[in-house]
């Protein structure tokens, strides 16, 4: 289908932004990769498209003392290529592979994927998963949120009409700590059915911190963080037994991809997967 | 509101010139203005890959971008491949390979390999159906694409099949 009629602005300023952002019915256009299907569709019928991909300034992945900071127009393609991702935070790497296809990861950004915030999406879990911080832009000035704050549903987040994501800062990991994505897909480039991610450093051969995080698994990316107090001090063999009741508590969706059972029963499947991978990584860097 | 406006790009070398409502989407700009019929159009939503085009040097899907956001670009279409008489080495391992039968999904085939053949290694066939995961075919059930995937990633190698 074809989408509705909308009028076309293309700031080349963050102030021009803003000012087009003045309007009862605008949208910002990143990569569009979700945005115009859903025009398409007519799920949405925007009255004025803001197109920020002339923005100065939101393509950079930069280091800044102990964070790394992603532009919010860098695309899928671009961050899993990038040395500072594969050389500081490889899981970004490992799972920009699981988002859509080629074509897409090379115009979708990681702005659009947070902003979108499908319960699936890699962006939203790796951020969860890191202790990202959103950095959004409004006419105001600039704000911080953390994942736990900034998303609220699916497809729901905290940002305003007339705000603009500008970055994610990401900090970095101590050297040694092992990081692993994994995920089941219908196919490959689908949204997953349920996604897990972890970081584990080991300390003696036992874990000294770790972090687990899942997507698919509720209406928002969560953190276990009661599966990550309880690691804490052992040795791997345990997590087979920790993360097998991981799934209690957590109320998985259901939709025409998965039952709420199936994706129940893959939780704790992948989170031992996230976290054995992690280890062994580790392991390798030690 | 919806008045056309002007597009100036670079479509296959050339500089070319159009008129568009902003909310025609690039597929049909390209097909239905600028006449260059190559790119097909599926599904609309990303999912088919028939419209796969190349957009200031990456492979895109031209149904999810707008002929706004053309002008300027430097756009490649299919017929920027080759000519039926004149069939570029991707091209050829396509027919070779009977890598085609119907033939509404191969343009966007070939420009999806035009590009992974530069950017991939592509040293397995699980690697090769991966990358071209997100074009659909229909009809030949994949094998022979990937056949001719695996012949041109061996010609690129300089590896003997
Ligand atoms: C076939 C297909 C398969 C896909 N598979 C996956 C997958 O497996 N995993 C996955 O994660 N994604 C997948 N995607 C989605 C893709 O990753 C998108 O790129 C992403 O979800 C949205 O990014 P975008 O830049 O394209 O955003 P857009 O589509 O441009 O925008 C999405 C939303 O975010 C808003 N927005 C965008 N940027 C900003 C900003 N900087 N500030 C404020 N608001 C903003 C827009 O207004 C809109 O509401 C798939 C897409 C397709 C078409
Ligand atoms: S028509 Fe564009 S991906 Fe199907
Ligand atoms: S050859 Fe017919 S769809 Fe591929």
């Amino acid at each position: 289908m074809k989408p509705s009629s909308f009028e076309y602005c293309l700031p080349k300023t963050i102030e021009e932004a803003f000012a087009a952002l003045d309007h009862d019915d605008a949208k910002i256009i990143a990569g569009g990769q979700s945005l115009v299907p859903m025009m398409n569709f007519r799920l949405v019928q925007p009255g004025r498209l803001v197109d920020i991909n002339s923005l100065p300034g939101l393509g950079e992945i930069v280091l800044d003392g102990g964070t790394m900071r992603i532009g919010s127009l860098v695309r899928h393609a671009e961050a899993a290529r990038h040395d500072l991702v594969r050389n500081h935070l490889p899981v970004i790497a490992e799972a920009m592979a699981h988002v859509a296809h080629v074509a897409i990861r090379n115009r979708g950004t990681i702005g659009g994927s947070l902003v979108h915030a499908d319960p699936s999406a890699e962006w939203p879990l790796l951020v969860t998963l890191l202790d990202g911080q959103i950095e959004i832009a409004g006419p105001e000035g600039l704000r911080h949120a953390a994942p736990q704050e900034f998303f609220v549903a699916p497809l729901v987040t905290t940002i305003e009409d007339d705000e603009i994501l500008v970055a994610v800062r990401l900090p970095i990991l101590s050297p040694g700590t092992g990081m692993a994505f994994t995920e089941i897909a219908q196919r490959a480039g689908d949204f997953a059915v349920v996604a897990a991610a972890a970081t584990v450093l080991m300390d003696r051969g036992v874990i000294s911190d770790v972090r687990l995080a899942l997507g698919g698994a509720g209406d928002v990316p969560v953190r276990l963080f009661e599966v990550e107090a309880a690691l804490a001090g052992l040795r791997p063999d345990a997590i087979d037994a920790i993360t097998r009741g991981c799934a209690d508590g957590l109320e998985p969706n259901e939709d025409m991809h998965a039952t709420a059972e199936y994706r129940r029963s893959l939780i704790p499947v992948l989170a031992r997967r996230a976290l054995e991978a992690a280890v062994q990584r580790a392991g390798a860097m030690r | 509101m919806n008045a056309k406006i002007d597009i100036a790009l670079t479509l296959n070398g050339e500089a070319v010139t159009g008129r568009a409502e902003p909310r025609m989407l690039a597929s049909d700009f390209i097909r239905d203005v600028l006449l260059m019929t190559g790119t097909h159009v599926g599904c609309e939503q990303g999912v088919c890959g028939a419209c796969t085009i190349r957009f200031n040097g990456v492979v895109a899907r031209s149904c999810l971008l707008f002929a706004a956001q053309l002008d300027g670009a430097v756009v490649e279409t299919v017929e920027s491949l080759g000519a039926p008489h004149d069939l570029n080495d991707i091209q050829k391992a396509f027919r070779k390979h009977h890598a085609l039968q119907c033939g509404f999904c191969t343009p966007g085939f070939l420009m999806t390999v035009s590009e992974i053949l530069q950017t991939l290694p592509l040293s397995t066939d699980h690697e090769i159906r991966d990358a071209l995961s997100g074009n659909l075919c229909r009809c030949t059930g994949y094998e022979h694409i990937v056949r001719a995937v695996r012949d041109l990633v061996n010609q690129r190698d300089g590896v003997q099949a």
